[in-house]
C-alpha cells in the first residue's frame, strides 16, 4: 500500500481534517495518566510517551456499557441502544492495536458481540510507532514491533522532521480521502529511516520472554506446586486484568428502579474470588493460586488453542502496575523451565 | 446495529409448579414467548439451558427441563438459592421473564439411538434428565432398554411426581426411585443414589449411562458405573460453572480452554478425564 509523508507542521492540520468528519479520540494527559479521550483540538493531544496507563480498549469496549433498556413488570418493554459511530482513534501504539485484533477473537465466533463488532467497524485505527520503549516493554517477543503496521489501517512513525505514513488498507485511504495536499509520496531515503528509526527502538527493547513450546508445556505443568509460589505474593487487586489491553471478562448487572431499567455490563476480573462463586457457595477457583494461574493460562494456553495467538502483546503494563511486582516475562520464561 | 445475543425476548409464566418445598425448594415454569414467531423458531435438544432472566433482577441459565417434543412452550425448574432465584419463586402466573437461548451442546440423542439408557439423577440436575428421559419415551420405538434412577434426602424432596407416577406405570421403562433415610410407607429403595444403582445393576451392553446431580453423587456414580464395566466413553454428565453471558465471551465459565456455557455442558467421562483446569 501507499508510503507517504507529512510534515510535522502539518499534523494539526490532518487532525483538524480528522475532526471535520468524525470522532477523534487521541492520547490526552490527564493528572498523571495518559489516556485516550475525545478531543476536539489537536492541542489536546499528548503525544509524547510510551504507553498510555489505560489502554485504549476502553473506547471499543466500554468498562461500563448498556446493553439495552427495559420496562420491568407484567407490561415488560425492552428498548435496544444504538451503538453506530464512526470514530478514529489517532495515536493508538502497534500493541494496542495488535490487542484489538486479539479481541476481535473472542467477540466473534459462535455469536457476535454487537457492541464490540460495530464499534469495531466504525474505527479507524490511526497508529504511531513507539519509538522509545520502556523497560518492561517485551512486544518483541511475539515477532512484533514497536513500529509494526499490521494491525493499523495508517500507520505514523516520527522520522525526525515528519511523519513516515503507511496507508495500509481501503479503510485508511478512504480517510484521508480529499487530504492530499497534505500528504506526499515518500522516498527510498524515508523509508530507510522508518527501518532505522523502527530498528533503533527495537534495540532498545531489553526484556525477553521465551514463549518457545509455552502452550504444550503448560498443558504438563497444571498442577505443579509452581504456581503457589508465583502466586504467594498477588493481593488480588485485579489491577493486571483491568488494565490488560487483551483482557475481556465481564459482569452483566441489572440497573433498575420499579418503572425502568437497564442490563449493563462491566469490566470483571478472574482476579477476584467472587468470579466464579456460584449461587450454593462452592468456588472451583478459591484460592489465589487458581486465580493468578488462570490469568496466564488464558493468555498462554486457552487463548492460543481456541485462537492460535497468545493474549499478550508485551505491552508490560501488568507488570509497570502490580503493586507487588508480580511479573509475566519471568513467570512465563520460568514456567517454561520447570521440570514437568 | 447487528442481530444482539444479548438481548431477551419476552415471555410470560403460564404456570408455575412447586416440586419441591422446604429450605431449598423447587419450582417448575411454565414460559411462553410473546412472539409466536420467537416460540416456534425456538427450537433445542435436551441438554440444552437457556438464560433466564428477571427485569431488574438479573439472569439466570437453567438447563431446559421440558423436551422439545412438547411444543408451543419451554419449562425451566429452579431451585431457590441467590438473588434471581429467589425473586423467580415469588413470581407469578402472567408475570413476565426475559430468555434468550437456546444455549450449549445436547444429549447425543441420535447418536444414541438403538442403545439401552441408563439416567441416573439427584436434586436439580434431575432437570435436564427430565427433558431427555421425555423426550426418549416419546420415540421409544428408537431406544433399547430403558432404565430411571432418581433419588432424594426425602420423599418429599422428590422432583416431578406426577410424571414419575406415569412412567411407572409403562412397562417400557423401568423406574428405581429412592430416598436417603427410612420413612413411613416407603417401599422402594432406602441409601444413596450411586448405592441405588448398584442394586439396580443395569448391564453395560450397548449402554450408555448419563448422571446429572451433585458433584459428590456424580462421582461416586461414575466409580460404581466403571465397577459395573461401564468405559468412559459410555458415561456422560453434566457441568456447572458459574455463568454472565451464556455465549462464551464473559470469560467466567472456563474450564481449560472451553466454555461451559457453549463448548458444554454435556460431557463424557472421556472428555472430562482429558481436560484440566479446576471446577
Ligand atoms: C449448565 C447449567 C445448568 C443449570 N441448570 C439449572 C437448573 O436447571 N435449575 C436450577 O435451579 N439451577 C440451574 N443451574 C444453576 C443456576 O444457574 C444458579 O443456581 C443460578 O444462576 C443462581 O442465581 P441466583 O441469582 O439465585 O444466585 P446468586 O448467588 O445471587 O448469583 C448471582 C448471579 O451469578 C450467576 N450464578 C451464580 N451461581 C451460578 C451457577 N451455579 N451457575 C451459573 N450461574 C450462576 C448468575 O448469573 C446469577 O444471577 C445451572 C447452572 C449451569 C451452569
Ligand atoms: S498480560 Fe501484561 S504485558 Fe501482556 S498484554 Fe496484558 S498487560 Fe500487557
Ligand atoms: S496486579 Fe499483581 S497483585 Fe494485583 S491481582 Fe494482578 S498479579 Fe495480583
Ligand atoms: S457464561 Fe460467559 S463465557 Fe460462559
Amino acid at each position: 500500500m501507499d508510503k507517504m509523508i507529512l510534515l510535522k507542521d502539518d499534523l494539526s492540520k490532518f487532525i483538524t481534517e480528522l475532526l471535520k468528519k468524525n470522532k477523534v479520540f487521541a492520547p490526552i494527559q490527564s493528572d498523571d495518566t495518559i489516556l485516550f479521550d475525545q478531543i476536539t483540538r489537536p492541542s489536546e493531544m499528548n503525544l509524547d510517551f510510551c504507553k498510555s496507563e489505560i489502554p485504549p480498549k476502553n473506547l471499543l469496549f466500554h468498562q461500563t456499557e448498556t446493553l439495552f433498556k427495559f420496562t420491568p413488570g407484567t407490561k415488560a418493554k425492552i428498548e435496544s441502544v444504538d451503538v453506530d459511530e464512526k470514530k478514529v482513534i489517532f495515536g493508538i501504539r502497534p500493541c494496542d492495536a495488535k490487542s484489538i485484533a486479539i479481541l476481535d477473537h473472542a467477540f466473534k465466533g459462535d455469536y457476535e458481540d454487537p457492541y464490540f463488532l460495530s464499534r469495531r467497524d466504525n474505527t479507524a485505527l490511526v497508529g504511531l510507532s513507539c519509538n522509545k520503549p520502556e523497560i518492561n516493554c517485551f512486544c518483541t517477543s511475539f515477532d512484533d514491533s514497536p513500529a509494526s503496521s499490521k494491525y493499523v489501517d495508517i500507520l505514523l512513525t516520527d522520522i525526525g522532521d515528519k511523519y513516515y505514513v503507511e496507508m495500509n488498507n481501503e479503510k485508511g485511504k478512504q480517510l484521508t480521502e480529499g487530504m492530499s495536499n497534505l500528504f506526499k509520496h515518500a522516498k527510498e531515503s524515508d523509508a530507510k529511516k522508518k527501518k532505522e528509526v523502527e530498528k533503533k527502538a527495537v534495540d532498545m527493547i531489553s526484556r525477553h520472554q521465551k514463549t518457545n513450546g509455552i502452550v504444550e508445556k503448560l498443558d504438563k505443568i497444571f498442577e505443579n506446586p509452581f504456581w503457589k509460589e508465583v502466586a504467594f505474593k498477588c493481593v488480588g487487586c485485579g489491577t493486571c486484568t483491568y488494565l490488560c489491553p487483551t483482557c475481556h471478562c465481564f459482569d452483566i448487572q441489572d440497573e433498575s428502579t420499579l418503572t425502568k431499567g437497564a442490563r449493563v455490563r462491566v469490566w470483571d476480573t478472574c482476579m477476584n474470588p467472587e468470579y466464579t462463586l456460584q449461587a450454593s457457595g462452592y468456588n472451583p477457583r478459591p484460592a489465589r493460586t487458581n486465580r493468578v494461574k488462570n490469568r496466564i493460562y488464558h493468555k498462554y494456553n486457552y487463548y492460543p488453542k481456541n485462537f492460535d495467538v497468545i493474549a499478550c502483546v508485551g505491552c508490560g503494563r501488568c507488570i509497570d502496575l502490580c503493586p507487588v511486582n508480580i511479573d509475566i516475562i519471568d513467570v512465563v520464561t520460568r514456567a517454561g523451565e520447570v521440570k514437568a | 446495529m447487528k442481530e444482539n445475543p444479548y438481548q431477551p425476548w419476552l415471555a410470560t409464566i403460564e404456570d408455575v409448579r412447586e416440586e419441591v418445598g422446604g429450605k431449598r425448594p423447587i419450582k417448575t415454569f411454565k414460559l411462553k414467548f410473546q412472539d409466536k414467531n420467537v416460540q416456534n423458531n425456538f427450537t433445542f435438544l435436551p441438554g440444552q439451558c437457556a438464560m433466564v432472566s428477571l427485569l431488574g433482577m438479573g439472569e439466570c441459565f437453567f438447563a431446559i427441563s421440558s423436551s422439545p417434543t412438547k411444543k408451543g412452550y419451554i419449562e425451566v425448574s429452579v431451585m431457590k438459592l441467590g438473588k434471581v432465584t429467589t425473586a423467580l419463586h415469588e413470581s407469578e402466573t402472567g408475570d413476565v421473564v426475559g430468555v434468550r437461548g437456546p444455549y450449549g451442546n445436547y444429549f447425543d440423542v441420535e447418536g444414541w439411538k438403538g442403545k439401552n439408557l441408563v439416567f441416573i439423577g439427584g436434586g436439580i440436575g434431575q432437570a435436564p434428565l427430565r427433558s431427555l428421559i421425555n423426550y426418549i419415551v416419546d420415540n421409544r420405538k428408537n431406544y433399547g432398554k430403558l432404565d430411571v434412577i432418581y433419588g432424594a434426602r426425602s420423599s418429599k424432596d422428590l422432583s416431578y411426581k406426577q410424571e414419575f407416577d406415569e412412567l411407572e406405570k409403562r412397562k417400557d421403562v423401568n423406574v428405581h426411585l429412592s430416598i436417603d433415610v427410612e420413612e413411613d410407607g416407603w417401599k422402594k429403595f432406602v441409601g444413596f443414589v450411586p448405592d441405588n444403582l448398584l442394586k439396580v445393576k443395569p448391564s453395560p451392553n450397548n449402554s450408555i449411562a448419563i448422571t446429572c446431580g451433585p458433584p459428590i453423587m456424580i462421582k461416586f456414580v461414575i466409580q460404581n458405573l466403571e465397577k459395573l464395566g461401564y468405559t468412559e466413553d459410555q458415561i456422560f454428565t453434566t457441568l456447572e460453572m458459574r455463568m454472565k453471558c451464556g455465549i462464551g465471551k464473559c470469560g467466567r465459565c472456563n474450564i481449560g480452554n472451553l466454555y461451559v456455557c457453549k463448548d458444554g455442558p454435556v460431557f463424557s467421562y472421556k472428555q472430562l478425564k482429558n481436560i484440566y483446569g479446576e471446577r
